[in-house]
């Protein structure tokens, strides 16, 4: 029984790797053999998809678009929720649990539910189409998120750190930069991470906020998909090409991942 | 949580968090709020209509379609991702590089952008040129997603097992990992069955895990919108129209806005009273 074990996972893996496999065979074929043979890997290998997506502006934009919305919003939500995790985490203050439940309330409304109301607030404020509108925007839910992963990491932190570090005269704001943050720096990574994940695979709001000139590389696909008749191989490759950064994120935290979640109060 | 000081200055820490969420939130909330009771024929003219969107929404035929077809959906993904993803994390290796590689390979689906999740499974679920179409034809079923509602159901949950299964290994895992060898050392003296060690020992130990995988499991089903969108457009017909993609066509496909703003608000009202339900629920049963 247990000599068996493994192959659950193995299995699992297998059924995930699928139709990743199917994506990258489908990315090295050019239209002709997709559409006209069936075959499981390329019969003819061409680069032809991914030399178009590298050399046409509009689709490597897209992907620098996503890059820096992506980039812009973890920033963005790991300092605002840095302080905001530490009062959490070590005072009680008037309506803290009121606060911490509507914190996470945000994370529970549904986007498309906001979609519309979003698209008119940022043209009111006129960062529509720019990438600080899909950075501000996806701080509804990750704030929310890093917050309570942030929190949990804090309050493994003893509280005697703290006291000490007042006792021998440092002020907040140096303790909390000098002596606080880099203890914490593992907890800042899972929710840098977490904060990158949601942000990057988020399409609804991306593409509801920005139409030309910050056009993520998720609705470049879409358009794509619909416009060109039905280009399967470029399609594939500009799929194939956004599992990298989320590839290269994991393997950075891939012995912290598991710890992140289960690290949040409830 | 009891040895907490008491300092109402720790406002001004989460001042700046609370003025971004109250940005993207609340004004938001009060547009839709705003639009849910009343009607307009263009022009920026609005009437007052009072309740009237939230009857006509309550009654239509329309929304418990697709409210129904939600629930449905959000039961069957749970009650196949949560015994599978435990099942899982309970098989996986504890040391070695083992563990490296299965969290890398499991956590990849989880960082693919949704669009491309179901572009992805378009590609391999095609009757024609995909592997999983092509070889369930040759296996002789009659298998085409945009077609048969039965079909198009299948594949929209199995990419969700696919897209989703993983979380809940990581989260299970954890727990998993977070239990100290003695227990187990202990239930071994006792000559103990594998059976017990998963009901007295592991299961409690991944209650608080669980609770996380359940809820978060439970937020993200019921809001799907990308995925089956991408794969299916709601279609065939409208069998797998879920609540997001009614509202988003109703929204801004035919521009309904008093109705898909009250829409919008019974939507969210029912993610906050079943999230609050299950919580209090499994709260009260651990004290």
């Amino acid at each position: 029984m247990s000599r068996l074990k493994w192959l659950v996972p193995t299995l699992y893996i297998v059924f995930l790797m699928l139709p990743i496999y199917w994506l990258l065979n489908m990315s090295f074929k050019n239209t002709n053999e997709i559409l006209g043979t069936f075959s499981l890997w390329p019969q003819t290998f061409t680069l032809e998809n991914y030399k178009t997506i590298f050399t046409d502006p509009t689709w490597y934009n897209g992907y620098l678009n996503s890059i820096s919305y992506v980039v812009v919003n973890t920033i963005i939500a790991v300092t605002v929720a840095l302080p905001a995790a530490y009062a959490f985490s070590r005072y009680r203050f008037l309506g803290d649990k009121h606060l911490f439940f509507w914190l996470l309330t945000n994370r529970m409304a549904p986007p498309a539910v906001f979609a519309l109301p979003f698209i008119q607030l940022y043209s009111a404020v006129g960062l529509f189409d720019t990438m600080w509108a899909v950075a501000l925007a996806h701080c509804l839910f990750n704030v929310p998120l890093a917050v309570w992963i942030l929190e949990g990491f804090m309050s493994g932190v003893p509280k005697e750190l703290d006291e000490t570090a007042y006792i021998d005269g440092y002020s907040f704001p140096r303790f909390f930069t000098r002596i606080f943050i880099p203890t914490i720096t593992a907890g800042i990574g899972v929710t840098a991470f977490f904060c990158f994940m949601f942000s990057w695979v988020e399409l609804l709001l991306a593409k509801s906020l920005t139409s030309v000139a910050a056009k993520p590389i998720a609705a470049t696909m879409t358009k794509t998909a619909s416009s060109s008749g039905y280009e399967l191989g470029l399609l594939a490759a500009a799929g194939a090409l956004t599992l990298i950064p989320g590839a290269i994120v994991i393997w950075f935290v891939r012995n912290y991942i598991a710890k992140g979640f289960a690290l949040g109060r409830v | 949580m009891s040895q907490k000081a008491q300092n109402n200055k720790a406002w001004w820490l989460v001042m700046p968090v609370v003025i971004l969420v109250a940005f993207n939130a609340v004004i938001p909330l009060m547009t839709v709020v705003n639009y849910s009771v009343q009607e307009t024929f263009g022009d920026n003219v609005f009437f007052y209509e009072g309740l009237k969107w939230f009857g006509q929404v309550l009654h239509s035929e329309r929304f418990h379609e697709a409210l129904g077809r939600q629930f449905l959906f959000t039961g069957i993904v749970l009650l196949i991702e949560i015994p599978l993803g435990v099942a899982i994390a309970l098989a996986m290796p504890r040391k070695g590089i083992g563990v490296s590689i299965c969290l890398v390979l499991m956590s990849l689906p989880l960082l693919i952008p949704w669009n491309v999740v179901g572009a992805m499974w378009n590609i391999f679920a095609l009757p024609d040129i995909g592997l999983l179409g092509k070889t369930l034809n040759a296996m002789g079923f009659d298998y085409n997603y945009t077609r048969q509602p039965f079909s198009a159901w299948a594949t929209v949950v199995a990419m969700d097992v696919w897209h989703w299964t993983s979380l809940v290994v990581l989260l299970a895992y954890a727990g998993l990992t977070a239990i100290p060898e003695d227990y187990f050392q202990a239930a071994r003296i006792d000559g103990a069955s594998a059976w017990s060690v998963f009901r007295y020992i592991q299961l409690p130990k991944m209650k608080r895990v669980l609770t996380i995988a359940i809820l978060l499991r439970f937020m993200d089903s019921f809001m799907i919108y990308t995925e089956p969108f991408v794969l299916t457009g709601g279609g065939p017909g409208n069998t797998t129209t879920f609540l997001s993609i009614d509202l988003v066509k109703m929204a801004l496909g035919q521009f309904d806005l008093g109705p898909a703003a009250a829409m919008s608000i019974i939507y969210f009202l029912i993610i906050l009273l079943v999230s609050w339900l299950f919580y209090t629920f499994t709260m009260r049963n651990e004290n």
